[in-house]
């Protein structure tokens, strides 16, 4: 033992080099095992798991936070809330999933989420590229700028040679460098993970502008010292169609998580509530659409894949579509977020969702 | 002979015992590879993704604000990922100059007899290596950023450099053409520099005549050139930074996320390698001092021809770990937002063309190449200054 220690020759550069072959052994060991994943449907481990994982941002408030108690609240999160209590009987039933913009995707696809609300963009290239499946849009947005009045700026055509805040692996860098390349302007980036370190990058003036979707800055800018000193800019850059996503591969899953937010849309075309949701299911009514909604006539939820009160469940939960916009982005909160192209088509808006028939 | 004698036999032969436990060790160690690859791929097949690098040549689209080579939103991912390496080489070499020489003027005066400068040494070393290197990076970052004034309230320095919270700004130097003839100069100063060193030795080995070899050759590496530029009417011209809107406009800029990320790696590391230098300093016993000063020769040629030649044989090895780590720690950019390797084609390629098998492979070899460049460079150094047994 000893013998061999004191007779050890010292060949400085063999032992170094095998150091590092083995730490790259150990690398790519773990980063391939990231992708071992389970293979039954996500339905069923999510019924076996009796939990619904489900990512999220990792703090924008109003689209996905924690609470003082560490409850997290939100729209995005309501969503997860409603997938839960359709699939699982209880919005509670839910782990939520904090992701940056850069390993949401990778993090859905790895397994370690079965569905993901985080204001995320449906693009070609997300879904056939990224291989997501895209459920129907539950906020349409657009891109735009916040801007420190005192800088005098009243449209983003003023911008040139402007330091700019931004999040990578979102599609905001890739229209920002086309709308700056089209404008012929130029500029400086400023790139920060999370939107937490951008806001820190432009209270400190890192960046004279900071831009993301529009909903977000909305988000943001409430959350600034003082919001009255900051504008957002007119000029919308974008379309920013956010909804939620899941792999690809699971059709079954996708009709759940497409279903579960048309479900919550229908509701409030319905005019039916968290509030008068209990009511109106406990026998069927003359409305068969209704009736169809709520459980109390045909088979929808059995086509699922899921409980009769599959809809009624998700309603109990999280209220409908109006409701959950009420709640954490309409007028009586900080962010104060008009409905406008997410008001239902009924009120000349673009929601419009597919009937449940 | 039975068998099981002959196996148990091959097993308690301390030599043979080694080679079957390093064998195994090999087949296992392959088997899991084998096992994780074939695994990956069949679940990248499973959700339809192929394994392919041919997203490299695809447009990159995104911007990045520090570019050594030409680079915009056009160009390919592969151009982004050469931009992010240069800036990640650029951050690890200047790292390693800085750090190489604080470590060593830090680890002087932890052997200065001047207590106080010594001791402030030693408070600063051992401040610096128990607190994470990520944290020193933020707090540099924040001080730049929070404490220096945005563009429009610069503090000038003479009008032509701007120090700001978006950037240190200086004149940019426009090399014209007969600047070629000083970049001549310089190099053939190098090249008689060599020539003369060894002349200068041959010389003093017959005859024992010693000249200033040092003060010579700075003549004619910088001396000459350096003369000569002004002889021939100064041939750089300089674009001078200046405020156009939001920001500084022409010149050059050094950004706060390079400056934070090479200063706190630089600090960080410099406190590891001041205690490696005093280490090996002390390692020289000081009889060989003592001897060589009883031979009459002066303090100054003690240390470098007797105390350094030995003392460097002790520090160059874990010096070169220290490099090493500074190149690996320069990682922690992301922090920060400094796009480096990891940023640029390990992050926003990564996340934008959803090729994370690819992008991480190509991360892990880029980093794998520097770490053994610089074990590479350093081995050949060591082994010039390895003991010379005659
Ligand atoms: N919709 C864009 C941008 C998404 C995005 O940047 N989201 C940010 C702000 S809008 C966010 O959720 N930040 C919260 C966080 O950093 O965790 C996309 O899908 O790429």
């Amino acid at each position: 033992m000893f013998d061999s220690v004191l007779k050890f020759k010292r060949p400085y550069s063999k032992e170094v080099l095998g150091m590092r072959v083995t730490n790259f052994l150990v690398i790519i060991a773990v980063l391939f095992s990231f992708t071992v994943m389970a293979d039954a449907g996500t339905l069923e481990n999510v019924k076996a798991r009796g939990k619904l994982n489900c990512i999220v941002s990792s703090g924008l408030a109003g689209f996905a936070s924690p609470d003082e108690k560490g409850n997290w609240q939100g729209f995005d999160v309501d969503f997860c809330r409603a997938v839960a209590a359709a699939v699982l009987g209880s919005g509670d039933k839910v782990k939520f999933v904090p992701t940056t913009n850069k390993t949401r995707f990778t993090q859905l696809n790895a397994g370690e989420g079965d569905i993901l609300f985080r204001n995320t963009t449906e693009t070609l290239s997300r879904d056939a590229d990224l291989k997501l499946t895209f459920l129907p849009v539950n906020y349409y947005d657009g891109q735009g700028f916040l801007i420190r009045k005192s800088l005098g700026v009243t449209s983003a055509t003023q911008l040139a040679g402007a330091s700019v805040c931004i999040q990578t692996g979102t599609t905001t860098e890739l229209n920002l460098a086309d709308y700056f390349r089209a404008n012929k302007m130029k500029y400086e980036p400023v790139n920060t993970e999370t939107n937490e370190e951008s806001i820190v990058a432009y209270e400190s003036k890192r960046c004279d502008v900071y831009t993301t979707d529009a909903s977000a800055l909305a988000s943001t800018r409430a959350a600034l010292k003082k919001p009255s000193e900051h504008v957002i800019l007119p000029e919308i850059i974008s379309k920013e169609p956010l909804g939620g996503a899941v792999r690809h591969g699971d059709d079954r899953w996708a009709d759940i998580g497409k279903w579960v937010v048309n479900a919550l849309i229908i509701a409030e075309e319905m005019g039916i509530t968290q509030k008068n949701i209990k009511e109106l299911a406990k026998k069927p009514g003359n409305n068969p659409g209704m009736n169809r909604f709520l459980g109390t006539e045909g088979s929808m939820g059995e086509m699922l894949g899921l409980d009769k009160k599959w809809a009624v469940n998700a309603i109990s939960a999280v209220g409908n579509y109006g409701e959950i916009f009420e709640r954490h982005l309409g007028p009586k909160t900080p962010l104060a977020l008009e409905r406008g192209l997410n008001a239902s088509w009924k009120a000349g808006g673009i929601l419009y969702a597919a009937p449940i028939r | 002979m039975d068998p099981k004698v002959s196996l148990s036999r091959l097993w308690r032969d301390e030599h043979s015992r080694s080679v079957i436990i390093q064998v195994l060790a090999v087949v296992l160690i392959f088997g899991l590879f084998a096992y994780l690859v074939r695994n990956a791929i069949v679940n990248l097949e499973a959700i339809g993704k192929g394994f392919s690098f041919g997203y490299l040549q695809e447009p990159a689209s995104y911007d990045i604000n520090q570019h050594l080579i030409e680079y915009t939103s056009r160009s390919t991912h592969f151009r982004a990922m050469l931009v992010g390496i240069l800036n990640t080489l650029l951050v690890a070499v200047s790292g390693i100059v800085l750090a190489t020489v604080l470590g060593f003027s830090l680890g002087v005066l932890r052997l200065s007899k001047n207590l106080l400068a010594n001791k402030l040494a030693h408070i600063y070393i051992d401040y610096v290596r128990n607190v994470p290197v990520l944290l020193h990076i933020l707090l540099v970052y924040g001080i730049i950023v929070n404490t220096l004034p945005v563009p429009r309230e610069a503090q000038s320095l003479g009008d032509i450099a701007f120090l700001t919270n978006r950037g240190f700004f200086l004149p940019k130097p426009i090399f014209e053409p007969l600047f070629l003839v000083i970049l001549g100069l310089f190099t053939a100063g190098i090249v008689f520099t060599i020539w003369f060193r060894r002349y200068a030795a041959d010389i003093q080995r017959k005859t024992g005549e010693h000249y200033p070899v040092f003060w010579i050759s700075l003549g004619a590496i910088l001396g000459i050139p350096f003369v000569s530029y002004f002889l021939i009417g100064g041939p750089i011209t300089f674009e001078i930074p200046a405020l156009t809107g939001f920001n500084f406009s022409g010149g050059m800029v050094i950004r706060p996320e390079f400056t934070a990320l090479w200063i706190a790696l630089s600090l960080y590391t410099a406190a590891f390698i001041a205690e490696i230098v005093r280490a090996g300093i002390i390692s020289v016993n000081y009889g060989q001092t003592e001897a060589s000063l009883a031979l009459g020769i002066n303090h100054g040629r003690t240390l470098n021809l007797v105390v350094i030649p030995q003392a460097l044989r002790v520090i160059v090895p874990p010096l070169t770990s220290q490099y090493l780590n500074l190149a690996k720690n320069s990682s922690l950019a992301i922090a920060i937002g400094y796009m480096d390797i990891v940023a640029t084609i390990g992050g926003i390629t990564l996340n934008q063309t959803g090729r994370e098998m690819e992008c991480m492979i190509i991360v892990l070899l880029l980093y794998l190449s520097l770490s053994l460049l610089i074990s590479f460079a350093m081995n050949i150094y060591n082994k010039r200054i390895r003991l010379v047994e005659r």
